[in-house]
């Protein structure tokens, strides 16, 4: 009997599980990623929710799994890809060709553009940031100074940037975002003894086992402030500074303060090569533009086509212990699949 | 001058920075627990006090983490310390002493 090969595109969190799971079953596989190094979103961040561990540990030890049954393609993106024989023949940008019997989607997606939130200012005032310029912050230099050199007295975080928002088509929680911010939120309060945080939520959704933790250490320890609200706009002081306009839904009445630095949270969309693939293999997506399952409960890493696969944030939001428990069931599939 | 009939009326934002945040900061010193109320309510559903007057614990938390307080104190003279809103609280804030640390910071700042 021949290697069966897989084709996993993708080489972010799901893309590493899902290929290391394959390589451990004997499969050879053929990881495709469009940037020069693996990692996805995960590499670009300091620190993880809720443990707060190294997102380069995660990142290490899902490299470390790779056995040689991998090989991985960087710097490279899917041209074409077409049924013929019973194979998948991929098409990739170098010219070359890669044959494969199983494919696994784990495109993963984008951060929300948060300058399309034009009245929350990014890109227009300088001490706007998003949480993935903080993580750089956190990452790269270690310390938080805004555009003026100036380390912060005050900081905002605003949750819900590009979900739950009819006005940009995302109708879905980003799911991450809240514990993020909580997380973001108490490694300022550490960086910077006695800087005020607040964070301004529509809802707090601490969904996993030990967020609601965080959630009461920032509030118990920190002595972070929560106020329930959707920023209605944002303006740039003379100084610099950010003056937030939002209702205290709780007080009914309409609050403003001045921050020091303002944080949007931005949400994840569906990003272009999952649109490019979606098109060129004639699949389905929702209502909010992620790949859509056989069945989101039952056939969750399977598609209508027999030997394509999804895993991981490119069919709905996911943090990591769920992309990589995803990546792990759509392995399991292709195992499966190879088996009737 | 005549009376047009018009007024001007008062700003009904909460202007945070001009807020007077001194008893919020006297209670984050003496009675850190009440930072962590997430404002369910159910001290004030609970409260025998508020069924008759408009006392609601929730409320004046809410109210002192903004810093305004003008009507903290008549408000805070209205609970009866019984303490059925600190067998229902399930944030576990020690909400007599709350409003008893509020009494102590009012008489500090002559407020």
């Amino acid at each position: 009997m021949t290697t069966k090969v897989v084709a996993v595109i993708g080489g972010g969190a799901a893309g590493l599980e899902a290929a290391a799971n394959l390589a451990g079953f004997g499969y050879t596989v053929h990881l495709i990623e469009k940037e020069h190094q693996p990692g996805g979103h995960v590499k670009e961040w300091d620190r993880l929710f809720p443990s707060r561990r190294r997102a380069s540990e995660i990142i290490g030890h899902l490299g470390g799994q790779l056995n040689e049954n991998v090989r991985i393609h960087l710097g490279k993106e899917i041209i074409n890809i077409r049924r013929d024989n019973g194979s998948w023949r991929i098409g990739l940008n170098d010219e070359s060709r890669l044959d494969a019997q199983a494919v696994i989607l784990a495109t993963g997606f984008d951060l929300f553009e948060a300058a399309k939130k034009e009245e929350y200012g990014y890109g227009i005032y300088d001490n706007v940031i998003t949480s993935a310029d903080l993580e750089r912050m956190f990452r790269e230099k270690g310390e938080i100074r805004n555009h003026q050199g100036m380390i912060p007295q005050r900081v905002g975080f605003v949750h819900c940037v590009g979900s739950r928002d009819e006005k940009v088509g995302n109708l879905y929680c980003s799911r991450v975002c809240c514990v993020t911010a909580v997380k973001q939120a108490i490694e300022v309060c550490e960086m910077i003894p006695g800087c005020e945080v607040f964070c301004f939520y529509m809802d707090l959704r601490m969904f996993g086992l030990d967020f609601e933790a965080l959630y009461k250490e920032a509030q118990e320890k920190w002595g972070i402030h929560f106020i329930r609200g959707r920023l209605s706009e944002a303006f740039e002081n003379p100084d610099g500074s950010v003056l937030v306009k939002v209702e205290d839904t709780l007080a009914a009445r309409p609050l403003k303060m001045k921050t020091d630095l303002l944080v949007l949270m931005s949400g994840m969309v569906p990003n272009a090569g999952t649109k490019r693939l979606v098109e060129m293999l004639g699949l389905q997506t929702d209502e909010n533009r992620f790949l859509l399952p056989a069945d989101r409960q039952l056939r969750a890493n399977e598609t209508g086509i027999p030997g394509i696969f999804v895993a991981g944030t490119c069919t709905s939001p996911k943090s990591i212990d769920e992309t990589l428990a995803d990546a792990r069931a759509a392995a399991i599939k292709v195992m499966e699949y190879f088996r009737e | 001058m005549k009376n047009f009939g018009y007024a001007i009326n008062s700003d009904r934002q909460i202007d945070y920075d001009s807020n007077d945040h001194r008893v919020a900061r006297y209670l984050a010193e003496h009675e850190p627990s009440f930072m962590v109320c997430f404002a369910c309510g159910t001290c004030s559903a609970t409260c025998s006090a508020g069924l008759f007057t408009d006392l609601s614990l929730r409320e004046m938390i809410g109210n002192i983490k903004r810093g305004e307080i003008s009507k903290i104190k008549s408000e805070a003279e209205k609970c009866m310390l019984c303490g059925k809103c600190q067998l229902a609280c399930p944030r576990g804030v020690n909400t007599r002493n709350v409003i008893l640390t509020i009494q102590r910071a009012l008489v500090k700042y002559n407020l």
